[in-house]
């Protein structure tokens, strides 16, 4: 699908000022006025679509509506009908989720002399992981420093990041790309061996190290191999695919004893009791805050906030979101996919209908989608699709015309490869991008030991909080993941060699139901989530919802005005 | 008599509408949806068979033809659109039983080809290309496996690297071959044996593993927020590459 003939129009203004461009380098936007600029502009700071919690060890704080309804919901499971001595499995340490921060927690685990069980509510490695693309940050060359690392993170996220976990996901970091490339991670390499690495959005070094733009698929698939071969040579890690967990179950000194888990695809109960539980779930791209789309995988659903909230564990920064600067915004079919910011690393420039540049395309990720939404929405300088969406140019030839013919086909093969399916050759023509839901900033409250408040559960990966503060950078979810998931499963199995459980209970969901009910929230939804509900249904036989009510969102939009 | 049709039933009047066939059963759907919207707007919930929803994880293989054309095609529903009388069905799995391999046996002596050893069946591949019209990411599918053949593991990085491992190659291959995780063991292989950890980041591990910058970021770490957004601000930015 080219571009219809009036956005080409606007493509040859881009097309004319290059020669400009090429001499032009636009400036930052100075400390002072990007605070402005963001609270203006960020959806993080429209106060209308935020509430505060009120059940819960978040009570009285803020969330958003979709957070707080899942948050705020009813549990899946009534604990009298289920017989907690009846246990299928029996093992040290749970993980909960396959991305890249559980399957690292699971392979620690096992290596720190854990039985591991490793459940996933998709296919082993189906996570937001696979997804990334642009790269790894670790501050491993002889001009950088983690102290440099430490400073961008902390300004990133606006001085609001806890800095003991900074310090640790810098510290780690060196260490964890060494750690996969043992593993038979192929990094990009300079021709004397050293890593290629390329700059970021808010990051005053070049340190990001990336896999062309597979990075995170060629992390996820390393794991997920290494998962599946030690589970085949018989090593104490075994895992459970489309069985998520719905339920932590506690012991009755009130620490972690395990999880209920659901077969997707059957519906069958089953119990974990695990002396320790690692939560790896992930983010919640698809509750669709208001009501963006997103670059997150189908089982992005919040899923673990709620599972560690029913056992009173605190979250932090909850209340904001990453919104990716550059998400398409044409052609609808891939509405709100990632472009990569290594598109930008790369030298190309953010360029408003008129083929001006409007703000420096490497801004911290906050502050360039802040820019864009104000240069469509108070500016009018953006471009609207036939179906009604807005964006601006994503000028990516300046990619080749700047480093030599040949650079975006090598660099990015994955973006290529995404526009030429629906007829744009991105080598040639510029993409169009607005911000999309992308990361969830904050998450369960943990220590650097990836410990939580709650004896005997670790988190790590995106449904942790605090190490982003409340803005997270390029290249810093990725080593997140390896960083805190290499630390949960080694406390994991640490604690899991100390511990005496208890007599396993699920008093807690019943306290949980007792409160929903005082606080006349009842009606609310059934939480986990588990799966976004697309499925359309104009005429559905009544008590047919296979996974609860349908989402508002739909990916497949409103066949009366997008598919005109 | 007045026209009553609505502005939302005009826009509706305007929609062309497709036949399309799920396992065989028609459905009448949008034209612009891609496979797995379609499948949502015909009703179903999916579990299998979906996962990025954005062509990088491999989940969503399916086979398709039309009604008037038993050509057998390949995509992932996330990234093809449907067409007019498209006849659809899903791939989720395929059973590919790996070899056992410990990444450290893999380490090759000099001369030896290790992809041969793990995976003896690959020389009976007789180049029927089946699997490079099958792969959804256009990769030369069967070239890397003649490059694994040959022990050329280098070949076998750059031409599957871009591999999303839907298996849809080992599901057409006549010999039972399974070049996605053939190439993911030349890929590991590479990655751990043939290439080295660079000593710039071997020296800053230690580095760091010495406790050397600790006082430093033990400093920043109390140092109050007025201070720090004052070191942030002017810190020296290194031009992009």
């Amino acid at each position: 699908m080219p571009y219809p003939a009036y956005m080409e129009e606007s493509i040859h203004k881009v097309e004319a000022t290059r020669p400009r461009r090429l001499e032009e380098t636009f400036s930052r936007i100075p400390e002072a006025e990007r605070e402005g600029l963001v609270n203006e502009f960020h959806p993080d700071y429209k106060k209308e679509y935020l509430r505060e919690l009120k059940i819960g060890p978040n009570k009285g704080s803020p969330a958003p509506d979709e957070i707080a309804d899942l948050l705020e919901g009813n549990s899946r499971i009534n604990p009298d009908e289920v017989n907690l001595d009846d246990v299928d499995y029996d093992v040290d340490v749970l993980v909960i989720g396959c991305g890249g921060a559980g399957g690292a927690a699971a392979l620690l685990a096992e290596e720190n002399g854990a039985r591991v069980l490793l459940v996933t509510k998709l296919r082993l490695g189906d996570a937001n992981t696979i997804g990334a693309q642009a790269g790894t940050q670790a501050a491993d060359r002889p001009n950088d420093s983690p102290i440099l690392h430490y400073l961008d993170v902390m300004g990133g996220g606006h001085f609001t990041n806890d800095p003991d976990l900074v310090e640790t996901l810098v510290k780690d970091a060196p260490d964890a790309i060494g750690w996969l490339e043992s593993l038979g991670v192929n990094w990009d390499k300079e021709p004397d061996g050293s890593y290629h690495e390329l700059s970021g959005g808010g990051t005053c070094r070049r340190r990001m190290h990336s896999c062309r733009d597979y990075t995170g698929l060629e992390e996820m698939r390393v794991i997920r191999d290494e998962i599946r071969q030690r589970h085949m040579h018989g090593r104490t890690l075994d895992f459970v695919e489309f069985q998520p967990a719905i339920e932590l179950i506690l012991d009755d000194k009130g620490q972690v004893a395990g999880a209920m888990l659901m077969n997707l695809e059957t519906g069958e109960m089953t119990i974990v009791r695990a002396k320790a539980v690692v939560i790896a779930t992930g983010g919640m791209g698809r509750i669709h805050i208001q009501g963006f789309p997103t670059t997150n995988h189908y089982g992005a659903t919040a899923d673990g906030l709620v599972l560690a909230y029913r056992v009173g564990c605190p979250l932090i920064h909850i209340d904001t979101m990453q919104y990716h600067p550059t998400g398409a915004a044409f052609p609808v079919q891939i509405l709100g996919l990632l472009i990569t910011e290594k598109v930008r690393t790369l030298s190309a420039q953010v360029i408003n209908r008129d083929g001006d540049q409007f703000v420096h395309p490497l801004e911290a990720r906050d502050t360039e989608a802040s820019a864009i939404i104000r240069e469509c929405k108070q500016r009018g300088k953006g471009i609207t699709t036939p179906t009604g969406e807005v964006g601006v140019w994503l000028d990516s030839p300046m990619i080749d015309i700047i480093r030599g013919e040949g650079t975006i086909v090598r660099e990015l093969p994955a973006m290529v490869r995404q526009f030429a399916r629906f007829d744009i050759d991105i080598t040639k023509e510029p993409m169009l991008v607005y911000p999309t839901l992308h990361y969830q900033n904050g998450g369960i409250m943990i220590k650097a030991d990836a410990s939580t408040p709650v004896p005997g559960l670790f988190a790590a990966g995106e449904c942790e909080g605090g190490v982003h503060g409340r803005n997270r950078l390029i290249g810093n979810s990725t080593l997140d993941l390896f960083v805190f998931g290499r630390r949960a499963g080694k406390s994991a199995a640490k604690w899991a060699r100390e511990v005496k459980l208890g007599k396993l209970t699920l008093d807690h969901v019943r306290k949980w139901q007792h409160e929903i009910k005082e606080a006349g929230l009842e009606s609310r939804l059934v939480s986990p989530m588990l799966l976004p509900n697309y499925a359309r249904h104009e005429k559905p036989v009544p008590g047919f919802h296979p996974l609860g009510e349908a989402t508002a969102y739909t990916p497949f939009g409103d066949a009366t005005s997008r598919w005109i | 008599m007045a026209d009553t049709t609505t502005v939302k039933e005009k826009a509706e009047q305007k929609i062309r509408m497709l036949d399309i066939y799920v396992t065989g059963k028609r459905y009448k759907v949008p034209e612009g949806l891609t496979i797995q919207t379609a499948l949502e707007y015909c009703g179903y919930n999916i579990i299998r068979s979906c996962g990025c929803r954005a062509g990088f994880c491999g989940a969503c293989g399916t086979i398709y033809n039309f009604t008037h054309d038993p050509t057998i095609r390949y995509g992932l529903a996330c990234q093809t659109r449907v067409e007019q009388n498209m006849v659809i069905t899903q791939i989720p799995f395929f059973p590919a039983a790996q070899p056992l391999y410990n990444l450290e046996d893999l380490k090759p002596e000099e001369g030896e080809n290790k992809l041969l050893t793990l995976y003896p069946d690959i020389i009976t591949c007789f180049g029927c290309n089946n699997c490079t019209k099958t792969c959804p990411q256009d990769l030369e599918v069967m070239e890397f496996i003649s490059d694994a053949i040959r022990g050329d593991i280098e070949k076998v990085y750059q031409k599957s690297f871009d591999c999303l491992m839907c298996g849809l190659c080992a599901a057409r291959c006549p010999q039972g071959l399974q070049p996605y995780n053939i190439a993911l063991a030349a890929r590991r292989l590479r990655g751990a044996h043939l290439t080295t950890r660079p000593q710039h980041n071997v020296d800053r591990t230690k580095e760091i593993e010495k406790g050397e910058l600790d006082s430093e970021i033990e400093k920043l770490k109390k140092a109050d927020e007025a201070e720090l957004r004052r070191r942030y601000a002017t810190r020296e930015i290194e031009p992009a590459l």
